[in-house]
């Protein structure tokens, strides 16, 4: 994706940036570039250092499976069709608890296998399922507990209280997810038959 | 008021600390592993550096060229009318169709506009409560050769949309 933006970004700037005459300040800003990005790579480095080694104790332990556990309610609300399939069902739930851990190096390969194993349940190899549909929105709906990046990058820009934004985070996910669960469970009514064809 | 400071300042504290007790409780070696997983920290942040740099020569230019002002000027009349604040428009755009590029535009907008103002709250919740879409959809839908998607980007950029106005109007009411 980004070897198209960059080059637009590129392009349009500076050409617009030589046409108008506004050279010293792009010039400035080249080499601040460079500046800014090693500033806030060694600024971040502590921060996602410690929560790394955190999550890694999480990961450590079976903390995730006790917590899917909690999840059965909702999952049954979002996956009708996985009631029955217990393995598929584990998976599921272990990714979703991993996103909203922040165990990010966790949800994804977590999120693949139960992807792959959707497809052996799934009749229409080339479209997506019901199920697979909701559990990509819902990995893409960003259900965090603590949003560490964010919190490292306003700590490192000096903030008076980088955590102060953790719980507007928490309203704003849930709305959009609410949106995004709705939305698909529509979508999925509407496109029905033509997943049968 | 009190309770919305409250359940933010808590939440990272409890969290480590949950985390801790139960490593101890299952008898890992929990400083060990601390390590091991603080080692693979360094390895993901510098191994983000190279972008980084790219991704702010490419945003400084479009700040100190004067075309972003330009793009905020002749959008600013469709934004006002949501009442969407026109400096967090190019992070809106991003957002969903690059982590790394977010990250860059939303420190950019941090430093330029304050991180503690309501300009630099609204970006952290934009980039809190949103997820690089595109990229989601790419991963889990490649991995399995998936040809026909239903409609599923609609619906997850909606949810992005959702996401970047409710933290707009939350930030709002909260700062």
């Amino acid at each position: 994706m980004l070897n198209i933006v960059w080059p637009i970004f590129i392009i349009i700037s500076f050409s617009y940036a030589i046409f108008s005459g506004n050279l010293e300040n792009l010039n400035n800003s080249i080499f601040e570039s460079t500046n800014s990005a090693i500033k806030l790579s060694i600024d971040l480095l502590g921060s996602m250092c410690l929560w790394s080694g955190i999550m890694q104790i999480a990961s450590k332990t079976t903390l995730i499976e006790n917590l899917t556990k909690l999840l059965n309610p909702l999952l049954n609300f979002l996956f009708p069709k996985l009631k029955e399939n217990k393995k598929i069902k584990k998976e599921v739930s272990m990714n979703i608890i991993a996103n909203i851990l922040g165990l990010g190096n966790a949800a994804t390969p977590l999120g693949l296998k139960a992807m792959k194993s959707m497809q052996e349940e799934n009749k229409n190899k080339e479209t997506l399922s019901d199920t697979m549909m909701m559990f990509i929105v819902v990995n893409t709906a960003s259900i965090q507990l603590i949003p560490t990046t964010v919190i490292a990058i306003r700590n490192s820009l000096g903030s008076q209280n980088p955590t102060s934004i953790i719980f507007p985070t928490w309203i704003s996910t849930i709305i959009a997810a609410v949106i995004g669960i709705t939305v698909t469970k529509i979508i999925i009514k509407l496109t029905r038959g033509e997943k049968n064809k | 008021m009190k309770i919305i400071n409250f359940l933010s300042s808590v939440a990272m504290p409890m969290v480590i600390l949950f985390i801790v007790i139960y490593g101890v409780k299952e008898k890992n070696k929990v400083f060990d592993t601390f390590l091991d997983g603080a080692k693979e920290g360094i390895k993901t942040t510098l191994s983000i550096l190279p972008t980084l740099i790219g991704l702010f020569l490419a945003i400084g230019a479009l700040r100190s060229s004067g075309i972003l002002e330009l793009i905020m000027k002749i959008s600013s009349p469709i934004l006002e009318i949501i009442n969407f604040p026109k400096e967090l428009m190019p992070l809106s755009i991003l957002r969903p169709i690059s982590g790394s590029g977010s990250i860059a535009i939303a420190t950019d907008i941090m430093k330029n506009y304050g991180v503690d103002s309501l300009i630099g709250n609204i970006a952290s919740t934009i980039m809190g409560s949103t997820e690089t879409t595109l990229y989601t959809i790419a991963v889990y839908t490649s991995c399995i050769k998936i040809k026909k998607t239903r409609y599923i980007l609609l619906a997850a950029l909606v949810a992005d949309i959702t996401g970047i106005i409710a933290s707009n109007i939350i930030c709002k009411i909260i700062y």
